[in-house]
């Protein structure tokens, strides 16, 4: 297996885990459309990753397209910035397009 | 009784039995994730099994239909191969069985898709889709296995050497392949033995292990001859039937 491979890999060894390292499962469910997050799994590697994802995630034909992801690779935004990250922009209506009068012929918007 | 409706019934055993032991690893398979791949094996083959079985049904006239055929025949009836029906063991086990079979289900499924019986051609073309999947997933865990640690090496060599003896029979034509074969509807089972052998060496050899010796044994499962595990793997898959004939729910 190659460095690239491996979740979370640094080059600078793996440490023995007990558990398989954790994978973030992203489906897309037709072509033209975006990959989805749906889930997570535990998978040695990318391969099996993959694999297990067809298995776990695709068994109703929800996909046409599968991508795995190390968790390990995700960074988040930490939920304690919440006050400064988020709320400001819960009072400024003007940035969403709320203020137009859409004509009734206009349909899917 | 004609050849066609045995012939037919073989890979509808073949698919049921080997389905209902992987659905014994339910709730018991090494992760989560494994749990999964094993019971939507499990669910493709006994798929696969109700197609094969109905159609035998037909072949043989008597209003018989899958369930009837499935939980309603006793084990010298059955016409699955005696490797499917061994006990799974451990994981290693039920992999490498799993792989020695769908390496062979693949190849006749191929061959049985040129049958001049469309409803065979049609069981097979479908089944082919599943079948392929089905081994790419034994043979990526036969390598895992393989070259993982010194235990799960030792644990795939020694199923391999178990269950070795019991792969003669996928090649061994009797009557029955013989008069199938002959109308076309049919393969000639031992026409695939070399590609089988070539393929499974060389997953053998990528996974580090060692080709066993082939000896005269050879089990006659097809024919209705089976190991005494059959049996009690039949008497929990048909109590129900068996206890309630006709139940549905």
């Amino acid at each position: 297996m190659s460095e690239a491979e491996k979740p979370g890999g640094t080059g600078g060894g793996t440490p023995p885990v007990q558990e398989w390292p954790l994978w973030e499962v992203f489906i897309r469910s037709k072509q033209g459309l975006d990959h989805k997050h749906c889930g997570s799994l535990h998978a040695t590697d990318a391969k099996q990753a993959i694999q297990m994802a067809r298995d776990v995630y695709t068994r109703r034909n929800e996909g046409v397209s599968i991508w795995v992801v190390p968790s390990a690779a995700i960074t988040a935004s930490d939920p304690g910035d919440r006050e400064s990250f988020v709320d400001p922009m819960a009072d400024k209506i003007f940035r969403h397009p709320t203020f137009y009068d859409l004509p009734d012929e206009l349909k899917h918007m | 009784m004609s050849a066609k409706f045995d012939y037919v019934l073989r890979f509808g055993d073949n698919a049921l039995v080997l389905g209902q032991r992987l659905a014994e690893w339910l709730g018991h398979a090494p992760v989560l994730e494994e749990d999964i791949a094993s019971a939507n094996i499990s669910l493709d083959l006994v798929g696969q099994a109700r197609l094969w079985l109905t159609l035998a049904g037909k072949l043989e006239g008597k209003g018989r239909d899958e369930d009837q055929l499935a939980y309603h025949r006793d084990q010298h009836q059955y016409r699955n191969f005696t490797l499917l029906e061994l006990p799974n063991g451990d994981y290693a086990f039920t992999i490498v069985r799993r792989f020695l079979f769908d390496v062979w289900h693949c190849l006749c499924l191929e061959a049985l898709s040129r049958s001049k019986d469309a409803d065979i051609a049609a069981i097979a073309v479908k089944s082919k889709k599943e079948a392929d999947y089905h081994r790419r997933h034994s043979g990526d865990w036969l390598v895992r296995l393989g070259e993982g640690t010194d235990e799960s090496n030792l644990r795939a060599q020694a199923a391999l050497d178990a269950q070795w003896r019991y792969t003669a029979e996928f090649f061994e034509p009797d009557a029955v392949d013989r008069a199938v074969e002959a109308s076309g509807e049919g393969f000639d089972a031992a026409s695939l033995r070399d590609r089988w052998l070539q393929e499974v060496s060389a997953a053998l050899a990528e996974a580090a292990l060692k080709l066993p010796a082939m000896e005269k044994y050879v089990s006659r499962g097809k024919e209705g001859r089976h190991s005494e595990h059959l049996s009690y793997l039949l008497a929990e898959m048909q109590v129900l039937q068996r206890a309630h004939p006709n139940a549905t729910w």
